[in-house]
């Protein structure tokens, strides 16, 4: 029977092995090669023609990924603040509470066709289309992740800051949210990688430009991901190694931001 | 003093339903999300009635949207996901609450959060320029079943592993009391304990697998209108439907797509309602004991 446990373990590790390798064994030579014109180049308008560029793409991911955070993490930390300082126990709470880990199974691709209604269909392609799916994914994430660490702060704290005659609100700016930040900051970036990687809910909000755009609400706009999904198909050697050099780079950044995220949770748990 | 003091309960009052609001975006965000793609999908419901859900047909040049075979192939991929998941992901979560020490623990936490981050659009990747291709497999119900399972294994054994972390010690240390091996104490009393919550967890890993799309898009092959048992034939799924297809689609058959995410939606929340009722009683039950 430990026989059995520790091979489903080996099947766990396997494919993580064999996708990690693929990626660096054919990304790496694409994308380092004249480094760095594969990172700041254009991407070639015909699939089929070798040669680098993913510089939209990148910009297209850190914009798009950008602007989600900088909605979802507010607004996520303020619903967690609900959650967890005011409406401890009621029910109205309980529901969103609820829902939103129910929230978190919503498909990313419905999320894009919702955002597609909402939004693209009105204002046409943009970077910002993108980010709103994006945002409406990481809602529910970053509220659970900041209430696991709003619960962790001791109520003396709060209760110190009372006794000085401070209001709720200030407390909760001044005294519970700092405590809890480096929580907040790493759960909030867990759920920022996963972001950066996805890509159904940018495929009807973005489009899949091949020149730089620097503008968050105008004109069409890329993405790492969607230019891996657009090139995994396709015929041309030459599109297939933009695919791995897109892949490669996009987990590098993802594994880039986890890393920060894990270094912020390292420093909680010194601190306890 | 009285002039500040109400200055101070009025900017509390504001924080206070500032954070309300944002909570509530949740409901209202979920509630936007049926309402939206429902009404866009309106037309083709107008065109097909019910047999937008009873007949297989999908040809866009005639008009015809039957997706039953895309229904088809969502729960079939999605169970042969499960398949492989299930054990696999529960021996993972036994062998890390059970048997392995610390010092081995925390690097398997490490394996399987490194998993879940890596992008399904990189899976995707991998899975039909190495695996269809160097192992014979093509792109088939099985692919996408295959690479779903890589996907979702992460989670189930995380759920899992909250879910039988709150066994009671008690329940264990009799079962060994009374001299049950490890297995038979698993069996007696870990088991038992945490089958409600291990349901939930296998339930929200079917929901996930199901609403995947990107990954199996690429894997799945694409073939209309195939209902086959044989998971070697290519197929295709209500969500590699609606990625592969939008860019050419006109306004009748961008209704029948995105008829095809509400469908989607509709089945996963239901999924996923279940399954959270279910996950959060048996935590509870736990925490109670």
């Amino acid at each position: 029977m430990t026989g059995l446990m520790i091979a489903s373990v080996v099947l766990v590790a396997l494919p993580l092995i064999a996708v990690v390798s693929a990626i660096f064994g054919r990304g790496v030579t694409v994308a380092f090669q004249n480094f760095p014109d594969f990172f700041i180049k254009e991407i070639p308008s015909v699939a089929r023609r070798a040669g680098p560029g993913m510089g939209p793409a990148i910009l297209g991911t850190l914009l798009v990924t950008g602007a989600a955070t900088l909605i979802a993490v507010p607004l996520g930390v303020l619903g967690a603040v609900y959650l967890h300082e005011y409406g401890r126990g009621n029910r109205f709470s309980r529901l969103v509470r609820f829902m939103a880990t129910v929230m978190t199974g919503v498909p990313s691709i419905v999320m894009g066709l919702f955002i597609y209604v909402l939004w693209t269909l009105h204002f046409g392609y943009s970077a910002f289309g993108g980010s709103l799916a994006l945002a409406c994914l990481m809602l529910p994430v970053v509220i659970g992740a900041t209430e696991q660490m709003l619960k962790l702060v001791p109520h003396h704290l709060r209760e110190a800051s009372y006794a000085l005659g401070t209001s709720k609100s200030r407390t909760i700016l001044t005294v519970v949210l700092p405590a809890a930040l480096p929580g907040i900051v790493s759960g909030s970036l867990l759920a920022v990688a996963r972001a950066a990687g996805e890509t159904a809910p940018l495929l009807f909000a973005v489009g899949a430009a091949t020149e730089y755009n620097p503008h968050l609400f105008e004109e069409a706009n890329t993405a790492l991901s969607i230019q891996i999904f657009g090139n995994a198909t396709s015929s041309f050697v030459a599109a297939q190694d933009r695919a791995w050099g897109a892949a490669l780079t996009l987990v590098l950044l993802t594994f880039v931001i986890t890393l920060v995220a894990r270094i912020f949770t390292a420093r909680i748990a010194r601190r306890r | 003093m009285h002039d500040l003091r109400g200055h101070r309960a009025y900017a509390d009052g504001a924080f206070r339903w500032a954070a309300a609001g944002a909570a509530a975006l949740v409901l209202l965000i979920l509630g936007l999300i049926f309402i939206t793609i429902t009404s866009r999908s309106l037309p083709v419901f107008h065109q097909m009635g019910l047999g937008f859900f009873t007949t297989s047909r999908w040809s866009p040049a005639d008009a015809l949207f039957g997706a039953l075979a895309f229904i088809w192939g969502t729960a079939f991929t999605a169970l042969i996901a499960l398949a492989i998941a299930v054990p696999v992901s529960l021996g993972m979560a036994l062998f890390m609450t059970q048997v392995a020490p610390p010092a081995i623990k925390k690097p398997l936490v490490y394996l399987t959060d490194l998993l879940a981050g890596v992008p399904s659009v990189v899976f995707g990747l991998w899975g039909v320029l190495v695996l269809s291709q160097h192992f014979g497999l093509g792109r088939s119900f099985l692919t996408a079943g295959v690479i779903l399972a890589i996907m979702i294994i992460p989670i189930i054994t995380s759920l899992s592993r909250e879910v039988i972390e709150t066994t009671p010690p008690g329940d264990k240390e009799g079962a060994l009391a009374l001299g049950a091996t490890r297995w038979e104490m698993i069996g007696a009393a870990v088991l038992p304990h945490s089958a409600g919550g291990l349901v939930g967890a296998v339930m929200l890993g079917l929901g996930r697998a199901m609403g995947e799309t990107i990954a199996a898009a690429l894997v799945i092959g694409s073939a209309l209108g195939q209902i086959t048992l044989s998971p070697l034939a290519p197929g295709n799924s209500m969500p590699a439907v609606i990625a592969n297809e939008w860019g050419e689609a006109d306004a009748l058959h961008k209704s029948a797509l995105i008829a095809l995410a509400v469908t989607l939606f509709v089945i996963t929340i239901i999924v996923n309602l279940a399954a959270t009722a279910i996950v959060q009683r048996s935590m509870r039950k736990g925490q109670g004991s």
